[in-house]
């Protein structure tokens, strides 16, 4: 049994490609085309030399030794934080603007929710000199001025998606009307693990780097390829699925999901979606998600821009539904405590969507000998506010 | 026969409306189905809100938002429809997302549509293949005719695919765009309403998108048997409420 995706895109039940006809011809030609790009030796040369040169990778596997010395366990952090533009999202947009030259589109559209994602694609574009649209939820414009500063300055336009809650989600719903009426001529950067076949699929092979990484890193270190267990944060779910990518079918190693609680599970906000939710449709996925009874979709909530999303990758649905996977939700309050104990011991300030991953260790107990691989995917500087306002700094 | 075949064998070119369930007020629906059929409507889409409509432009978006708030759901909108076959006869067609057809259940959905005399569904996010390998058989046995759509953009590879597996018409999206997005019809149109109708499909064609008034309708079904106008008419709503319905079909039919 493999966890990774079958040819239609498939995790298990999760995935798919529940799209308007509107669409189809754009995934379509995706789907026809990307293993075979990304099989291309002129592709991969230049994508792993970009990754090299302007991301900065590889990107160090740190053994935390303070971290490990008070968990008693051996703690390895993967430095995603380390990357050009702060964090794990630029491997998935270096990927996608190369893919998108290949197949001769001059234009990008995204979606952003804390703006990370956004900063990703603003940042290719301008290094490829090709247009750049954002849509953003105008709540999240408002509250994450300086990323939004950040992708203008680098030439994208940022458009504000004044429908629905005005957030990540209907930022990407936004993006998605924006396909249909530019079907030709336009790529949809998707800046996660979700979306319709190939998305998550191919978001998941450009951040598979990570794990591959992991690998000869450990080896160098510890002896061996594979760690007992990978750690790391899920909203939608890609820093996540390139930690996990190269250990899937490695049943030895554990593999645990971090979710947002939010200000708890049963308090109505909560991004927890595996706790809260069912089987169904977003963004042309069939995944878990947090819906009425009626199959509405809700409304998700978390200190944490970046896991504030109602539904979660189908790679991860799976991976919750089979068992392969451990899902541990971690509450704002938690997350704070832990972004600042790490801060304080490793002299490092995580991102607050990575913080989840950092309080792990009052639900879950790890062997002295354990190696423990925490993905970090994304360094806190754009959270400092929110840090500052939380603890009064 | 299936009332929307019969309507098709009509010979005229048909007129479609599509309104959403529980807009303006939340006990419209019916009184605003009378009216159209009243007005010489030949065919109804009710539109079932929903959260995320991603093929949607900003009026039926708007609309929806505005349904839910007024607290319409699946099941109050079929409590809605139970007596509809007592006072009309046009065909009625559901139309949605799949999402809110899945979470009540897909078999329960078309019982239920089959009970209350929904002639077809179409829901423009349930996949082909998906349809074929998993509900086709169910749409089958409780009568109900499946909508697909194509667009400027499908292959005809896929439109004769489409074709193969449609029982009833063809909804043919005018351009690539949202619903409400663009109005009027330029030469690209024409040269694939002409495409289209060379092909000599078995299913006969029905325009939606782009037709808001009485030059868009004609443009739409020089070729096409019929055409869908959603927006125009949600946006006739909004402005004059649900008193004067006669008088915009008036305007389409002139």
């Amino acid at each position: 049994m493999s966890y990774h995706a079958n040819e239609k895109g498939y995790y298990g039940e999760f995935g798919g490609a529940f799209i308007p006809e509107m669409l189809y011809p754009n995934c379509e030609e995706l789907r026809q085309n990307y293993l075979k790009i990304m099989a291309e030796p002129s592709f991969t040369e230049e994508f792993h030399q970009l990754l090299k040169d302007y991301v900065g990778r590889p990107t160090p596997l740190y053994f935390a030794e303070r971290l490990s010395e008070k968990y008693q366990t051996k703690i390895y952090l993967k430095r995603e934080d380390l990357c050009h533009t702060g964090a794990h999202k630029v491997n998935n947009t270096i990927g996608q603007i190369l893919m998108a030259k290949k197949l001769g589109k001059n234009r990008i559209i995204a979606e952003t929710g804390a703006g990370q994602h956004g900063v990703a694609t603003a940042t290719v574009c301008a290094l490829m000199g090709i247009e750049c649209v954002v849509y953003m939820g105008e709540i999240d414009i408002a509250r994450q001025a300086p990323n939004v500063a950040r992708m203008k300055m680098l030439g994208a336009e940022v458009r504000a998606a004044k429908s629905g809650s005005r957030t990540l989600k209907d930022a990407t719903n936004e993006a998605i009307r924006d396909w249909i009426n530019n079907p030709v001529d336009t790529h949809y950067i998707i800046g996660s693990v979700v979306g319709p076949h190939p998305y998550p699929d191919m978001v998941a092979r450009f951040q598979s780097v990570i794990s591959e990484e992991i690998k000869w890193q450990l080896k160098e270190k510890e002896g061996r390829e594979n760690p007992d267990y990978v750690v790391a944060c899920v909203g939608g779910g890609s820093n996540a699925a390139g930690a996990y990518f190269h250990y899937l079918d490695e049943p030895k190693v554990g593999i645990i999901a971090v979710e947002a609680a939010g200000k708890g599970i049963d308090t109505g906000e909560s991004a927890a979606t595996s706790a809260l939710g069912k089987v169904g449709i977003i963004h042309g996925s069939k995944t878990l998600l947090m819906q009425t009874q009626d199959g509405q979709i809700t409304e998700p909530y978390s200190i944490s821009a970046g896991l504030d999303y109602p539904g979660v990758g189908p790679m991860h649905a799976h991976l919750f539904r089979s068992g392969r996977g451990e899902f541990i939700s971690i509450t704002d309050d938690e997350a704070m405590t832990a972004g600042l104990e790490v801060s304080q011991l490793e002299g490092i300030i995580p991102a607050i969507e990575t913080s989840h991953a950092f309080a792990i260790f009052d639900y879950k107990k790890f062997e002295k000998e354990d190696v423990v691989v925490i993905n970090l995917s994304g360094r806190g500087d754009k959270d400092l506010q929110t840090y500052i306002d939380y603890f009064k700094l | 026969m299936n009332r929307i075949q019969e309507k098709l064998n009509e010979d005229k070119k048909l007129l479609s409306i599509y309104f959403t369930a529980g807009y303006p007020e939340i006990n419209d629906t019916v009184s605003i189905i009378e009216s159209l059929e009243e007005a010489g409507v030949d065919m109804i889409e009710v539109g079932l809100p929903f959260s995320d409509p991603l093929a949607d432009g900003p009026t039926i978006q708007e609309s929806s938002t505005a349904a839910l708030h007024n607290g319409m759901h699946t099941e109050l909108l079929f409590e809605q429809l139970r007596d509809i076959r007592k006072t009309v006869n046009i065909p009625l067609i559901v139309m949605g997302y799949f999402n809110p057809m899945l979470q009540y259940g897909v078999e329960a959905f078309c019982k239920k549509c089959h009970e209350i005399g929904i002639d077809g569904i179409i829901m423009p996010d349930l996949p082909l293949d998906v349809f074929q390998e998993e509900y086709e058989a169910i749409y089958k046995k409780y009568g109900l005719i499946n909508v697909f759509l194509i667009t400027p953009q499908t292959s005809e590879e896929r439109i004769r695919e489409i074709d193969e597996v449609s029982d009833g018409f063809i909804y043919m999206v005018s351009s690539a765009s949202t619903t409400g997005a663009k109005s009027g019809f330029g030469d690209e149109q024409k040269a694939y309403f002409d495409r289209i109708a060379s092909l000599n499909l078995k299913n006969p064609q029905i325009v939606g998108f782009g037709i808001s008034n009485s030059n868009t309708f004609q443009a739409a079904t020089e070729k096409a048997k019929g055409a869908i106008i959603g927006s125009a008419f949600i946006k006739y709503l909004t402005q004059n409420g649900t008193e004067n319905i006669q008088s915009f079909v008036e305007n389409i039919l002139d």
